[in-house]
């Protein structure tokens, strides 16, 4: 029987955050390696400075429905969002939040929950914009149905010729999120 | 024997439906001379409106489209992005151009779509039977206006042309009149002159043409081209409105 | 050709310039701004025109006036904006014109919303604008079959001289999924001896008109385009079955619905419940047979149609199954979108006897 493993995320925080270009990320690297995959962004007038959200799926089978209702895993960057979406975890799934901007603790014990300062080590690392890279780093190390590699790929497809100095920098923020994750799991 | 007069070739030879005296068959005679002389009328796409008109695809004998009520300037302008080497125009009367389709010959003309309008202005419904035009004059009894035109109810008439002048994409609108002949070879002249600027490239161009419409204004023909001289003329003014350097 | 990732506007517009339309006509309206704002960009670097109308209605009339002179065009909107359009789309084919026409569908009635919807199917499929005529109608599920759909619609447009309708709705709209641009084989269509060109001498003059102001003339003309349809109906009928063999309850869904209807019907056979799947990719003509085929089928006990509206291509179901089984319906509107789990709900009612 084939792999019917399926990721079904839930991406969300402010407007601005690199919600949608994380999800976006994550499904181009899906493809890169052959997955089926989707993203789903929110719209509307939350777009415009409000919360934002997208579903992403990365699926061995094909994807059926594009929406995430049941997440396997919720990536918060804001309190609103954790607010909103914290749900939607389906028992057994896993939830990263960015705990420099959420001071709560989540009381949910069917689910994994990683506490990622993210916005702090973005600051650290000298562009707080790559907050949304050391959550999706986390995220791959956490759980992901893809490699590193295939991210950085995209990730240079996606920049542009232009931008293409942006790429370390993001690498290094995925890198740490993802010691983070080592860390905290031994 | 010389031939001293003949049907223009850019007419088809079909006879004109129009009423007695109606001054559409003078309008359309002069734009298929003007398609003669000019060479064009194996590579003119004319846009008919909805209205008296709406058969000119049948009296121009050039390729045509017949248009939605109003929309011939959005038409022409699908025709001229097409093929821009053609020459492309509208012939449209004041229900069309004025009341349902100011949107249209008002962008055509803001973008200097590079194609020519012929704008007949009779001050009334035609084709429907005589109802208000939005050029219809202060006062004038229509069937939807039978006690004259109220300005308190049915507000002013619009000088399309006027209106149309303050537009930077326009380089050429006039105005016209076939009430005798001297007009008539001055409407011609406009008329030639708006092919030729498309001829050139320079953009959008409208000839706005008073025309009588006896049978729905109640007159004689003769009596009908005196009330456009007399109640026209003065509150649309004869002339080039805008002509661009 | 490698797989790109792209959002289901940009893909639509990508197709439509691949399959040769070098000619577009649209007004903004959300969710489908992408889809103008990426012509915008690409179709001036190819030769081709891009234009923003005054309005909707200006801009169906430049389509008209364009396929009229025997270009590949199209325009695209959504739902209060395609109501607008609905005028010159009779004209289009009453003047026997080929086109195609997005619409990523939102909410109404009225202003309405502009997350996903499926309310617009009776006027996309049952008319929308005056008189005696039809529009092909194509409903894709992912992005990669709206992109096929609209390099198929263009040909079906060409072949038959008449409007296509490519429906989809925001989701499909605003989402991004892998798209492979295939390679086409061009099929032989017919020279396009009708456009108005400029006659240049050598053609008798073209006319590109929908008056016929005799009755007589008006019925011949209107007949002549129902024998169209009618070739149409033969041929061009397309449907999707899905676990459709044993079914106990088969779901009818197009568009995203059918997805979200495939995800509820993977839960049902956890649950151990048989359930099936037609989804129309053609709205019109509708595949009618295939429905009265499988309602005839013993196994069969009920239908239950799942749209993202009060209940609209229902009608056509019912119509289709001509009584021979019982005929559910589970709708979301106003932009809601059914989940999975509701559909099951719903499933399980049915089987359950509990649905009135």
């Amino acid at each position: 029987m084939a792999d019917q493993r399926s990721d079904r995320l839930i991406i969300a925080g402010f407007g601005g955050q690199g919600v949608m270009s994380l999800g976006q990320l994550l499904a181009h690297a899906g493809m890169l390696e052959g997955k089926n995959v989707s993203w789903l962004p929110s719209y509307g007038p939350e777009m415009r400075g409000g919360t934002s959200n997208c579903n992403v799926i990365v699926s061995n089978a094909p994807v059926a429905s594009p929406i995430v209702t049941r997440a396997s895993a919720l990536i918060a960057l804001n309190m609103p969002s954790l607010d909103r979406f914290e749900s939607a975890v389906e028992p057994g799934g896993i939830l990263l939040l960015n705990s420099s901007l959420i001071n709560r603790r989540v009381e949910r014990e069917d689910i994994r929950v990683y506490y990622i300062p993210a916005s702090k080590i973005a600051e650290e690392l000298g562009n707080i914009r790559v907050a949304n890279s050391v959550l999706l780093g986390a995220y791959i190390e956490a759980r992901g149905n893809v490699k590193r590699e295939s991210v950085i790929m995209a990730l240079k497809e996606v920049m542009g010729p232009s931008k293409q100095d942006l790429v370390p920098i993001n690498e290094r923020a995925m890198k740490k999120g993802a010691s983070l994750i080592r860390e905290l799991t031994n | 024997m010389k031939k001293v007069f003949t049907r223009p070739k850019s007419l088809t030879g079909k006879p004109f439906h129009y009423c007695p005296g109606c001054t559409h068959g003078i309008v359309h005679r002069l734009i298929a001379e003007v398609m003669d002389e000019l060479d064009i009328r194996e590579k003119t796409i004319g846009v008919a409106p909805v209205g008296c008109a709406v058969f000119a695809y049948e009296y121009f004998n050039c390729d045509m489209q017949e248009a939605a009520h109003g929309r011939a300037p959005a038409v022409a302008t699908g025709i001229k992005r097409v093929h821009p080497d053609k020459i492309v125009f509208t012939y449209q009367g004041d229900g069309d151009l004025a009341s349902i389709g100011p949107a249209e010959i008002v962008h055509a003309a803001a973008r200097g779509e590079k194609i020519s309008t012929i704008f007949i202005n009779n001050a009334i419904y035609g084709m429907t039977g005589g109802q208000m035009a939005p050029t219809s004059l202060i006062g004038q009894v229509t069937t939807t206006s039978p006690y004259g035109r109220q300005v308190d109810q049915a507000g002013y008439p619009i000088r399309m042309s006027e209106m149309l002048a303050t537009l930077d994409g326009a380089v050429y609108i006039e105005r016209v009149s076939v009430h005798d002949i001297r007009h008539i070879a001055r409407a011609k002249r406009a008329i030639k002159k708006s092919f030729e600027l498309q001829i050139a490239g320079k953009g959008f161009s409208l000839v706005e043409v008073l025309s009588t419409c006896p049978t729905n204004w109640g007159m004689s023909p003769l009596e009908s081209l005196d009330w456009l001289k007399d109640n026209m003329i003065p509150y649309y003014p004869l002339g080039v409105k805008k002509e661009a350097e | 050709m490698a797989k790109v990732l792209m959002k289901g506007n940009e893909a639509i517009a990508e197709a439509a310039i691949q399959a040769g339309c070098h000619y577009f006509f649209g007004y903004p309206i959300t969710p489908q701004n992408e889809l103008p704002a990426y012509m915008a960009k690409r179709l001036p670097e190819i030769g081709g025109c891009f234009l923003q109308a005054e309005s909707e209605i200006a801009a169906i009339n430049m389509v008209y006036g364009a396929s009229g002179a025997g270009a590949r065009v199209m325009t695209s909107s959504s739902s209060p904006g395609i109501s607008l359009k609905m005028e010159g789309i009779s004209y289009i084919a009453g003047s026997e014109l080929p086109c195609l026409i997005v619409n990523i569908v939102r909410g109404g009635p009225g202003l309405g919303g502009i997350q996903p919807a499926q309310s617009d199917y009776f006027q996309a499929t049952k008319g929308g604008g005056h008189g005696d005529y039809r529009m092909v109608v194509l409903a894709p599920s992912t992005i990669q079959e709206a992109v096929d759909l609209v390099m198929d619609g263009f040909d079906i447009a060409d072949k038959y001289r008449n409007p296509v309708m490519l429906l989809a709705d925001g989701i499909l709209g605003q989402m991004m999924e892998p798209v492979e641009f295939k390679k086409r084989e061009a099929i032989d269509l017919a020279e396009k001896t009708w456009a108005t060109t400029g006659h240049k001498g050598d053609r008798p003059r073209n006319i590109i008109n929908s008056l016929f102001i005799n009755a007589k003339e008006l019925e011949d003309h209107v007949n002549k385009i129902y024998r169209k349809y009618e070739q149409i109906e033969k041929s061009q009928v397309r449907v999707e079955t899905y676990n459709c063999e044993g079914a106990d309850l088969i779901i009818a869904a197009y568009g995203s619905t059918a997805r979200i209807a495939k995800s509820a019907i993977e839960m049902a056979d956890k649950a151990g419940i048989r359930v099936g799947l037609i989804r129309p990719i053609t709205l019109w003509p509708f595949p009618r047979d295939s429905f009265k085929k499988w309602a005839e089928r013993d196994h069969v006990k009920s239908f239950l149609t799942v749209e993202m509206s009060k209940g609209q291509m229902v009608e056509d179901v019912s119509l289709s199954i001509e009584g021979k089984k019982p005929n559910y319906f589970f709708g979301r509107t106003g932009g809601v979108v059914p989940t999975p789990e509701e559909i099951l709900g719903e499933i399980k009612k049915v089987m359950g006897g509990t649905r009135g």
